[in-house]
C-alpha cells in the first residue's frame, strides 16, 4: 500500500475532535459554540482548546457579538479551512480506494 | 492499524455533517401549545357559532397566527437559553422548506372568502379544511427533511388524514352542514394530532436528553 497520502493527511485536521469541528462546520455557513459543545458532547475547554488551534491553522474564524445582552460566540469554516477539509477527504478517498485494491 | 479507519472517518464526517444540518430545537413544547390552541379554538367555534364561510376563515386565520406567535417566542426563548442565534441556518432551512404550502394555504383561504365562492357554506369550509390539512402536511414532511424525531411521519398522517378520511366525511357529511361541525373537525384534526405529537415528543426528547 502506498503510505503517500496517509503522510499527505493534515495533521490539524486530523485529530478526532478537530476533525468532528470541521464536519459540523462544513455543513453550516456559522454555528454556535454553544451547538458544537452539545452536538460534540464535549466540555467547554475542550472546544475553546480546539477552536483555538483549528483558527490558528487560518482554517475557522470567530466572531463574538451580542443577542439579548447574551455574549454569542459564533464559529465559521474560513475559505483555507475548506480548501484543506477537502484535500483531507480527498486524501481520505484516496486511502479507501488502495484498501479496497489491497 | 485498522485497514478500515479511513472508511469510518469518512462515515464519521458524513454523520456529523448530516447532523450539523438538522434543525435542534425542543419541539415538543411547540407542537403541544399549537395542540392545545388548535382544540381551544375549535371549541371557541363550536361555543361562538362562527357561522358565515368569511368569519370561518378570518377566525382560523387569527389562530394560525397566534400559534405562530406562541410557537416564535419559544423558540427565541430555547435560542437566548443557549446562547444560540434564533435565525440559524436550520431555522432558515425549516422556514423556506414550509412557506410554499403556507402561501398557498393562504391563497386557498382568502380564496374561499370570495363573495362567489360564499353560497357554497360550510361545505366549502369542510373542503378548505382538506386542503389545508393535506398542504401542511406536505410543509411537514419538506420541513423534516432538516428536523429529526419523525417529523415527516406527522406531515405524513396529516396528508393521509386530508386527502383520505375527509373527503368521506365531505361526501356524507349531514345535510345541511352545520358550521359548528367544521370548527370542531378543523379543532380535532389540527389540534389533536399536534397535541398528541407533542406529548410523544415530550416523553421522548426527556429520555434522550438524560
Amino acid at each position: 500500500m502506498n503510505p503517500e497520502p496517509f503522510l499527505q493527511l493534515d495533521r490539524v485536521i486530523h485529530e478526532k475532535g478537530r476533525l468532528a469541528i470541521m464536519s459540523l462546520l462544513a455543513a453550516s455557513p456559522e454555528l454556535a459554540f454553544t451547538e458544537l459543545r452539545d452536538t460534540l458532547e464535549m466540555t467547554d475547554g475542550n472546544v475553546t482548546a480546539h477552536i483555538r488551534t483549528l483558527q490558528e491553522a487560518g482554517y475557522v474564524a470567530i466572531a463574538k457579538s451580542f443577542q439579548n445582552n447574551r455574549s454569542l460566540t459564533t464559529c465559521s469554516m474560513t475559505a483555507a479551512g475548506r480548501k484543506a477539509f477537502a484535500e483531507y477527504i480527498g486524501l481520505l478517498e484516496q486511502i479507501v480506494q488502495q484498501t479496497k485494491r489491497a | 492499524m485498522n485497514e478500515n479507519w479511513a472508511a469510518e472517518n469518512l462515515q464519521t464526517i458524513r454523520t456529523l455533517m448530516e447532523r450539523s444540518a438538522l434543525y435542534r430545537r425542543a419541539l415538543a413544547p411547540v407542537t403541544m401549545l399549537t395542540g392545545v390552541v388548535g382544540l381551544a379554538a375549535g371549541g371557541v367555534g363550536w361555543l361562538t357559532d362562527c357561522n358565515s364561510p368569511r368569519r370561518f376563515v378570518v377566525f382560523w386565520f387569527a389562530v394560525a397566527i397566534v400559534a405562530l406567535a406562541g410557537s416564535f417566542v419559544i423558540i427565541r426563548r430555547q435560542a437566548l437559553r443557549d446562547k444560540e442565534p434564533f435565525w440559524s441556518p436550520p431555522t432558515r432551512r425549516v422556514a423556506q422548506a414550509m412557506l410554499p404550502c403556507f402561501y398557498i394555504g393562504l391563497v386557498a383561504g382568502l380564496v374561499s372568502m370570495e363573495d362567489d365562492v360564499q353560497d357554497m357554506g360550510a361545505t366549502m369550509q369542510l373542503l378548505l379544511i382538506l386542503v389545508w390539512m393535506a398542504l401542511y402536511g406536505a410543509a411537514l414532511n419538506a420541513a423534516g427533511f432538516f428536523m429529526p424525531r419523525g417529523m415527516k411521519l406527522l406531515g405524513w398522517l396529516f396528508i393521509i388524514i386530508g386527502t383520505g378520511l375527509l373527503p368521506r366525511l365531505f361526501l356524507h357529511h349531514p345535510q345541511p352542514l352545520e358550521f359548528r361541525f367544521v370548527h370542531v373537525v378543523m379543532g380535532l384534526s389540527f389540534g389533536g394530532l399536534h397535541l398528541a405529537y407533542g406529548i410523544y415528543l415530550y416523553f421522548t426528547e426527556k429520555k434522550n436528553a438524560s
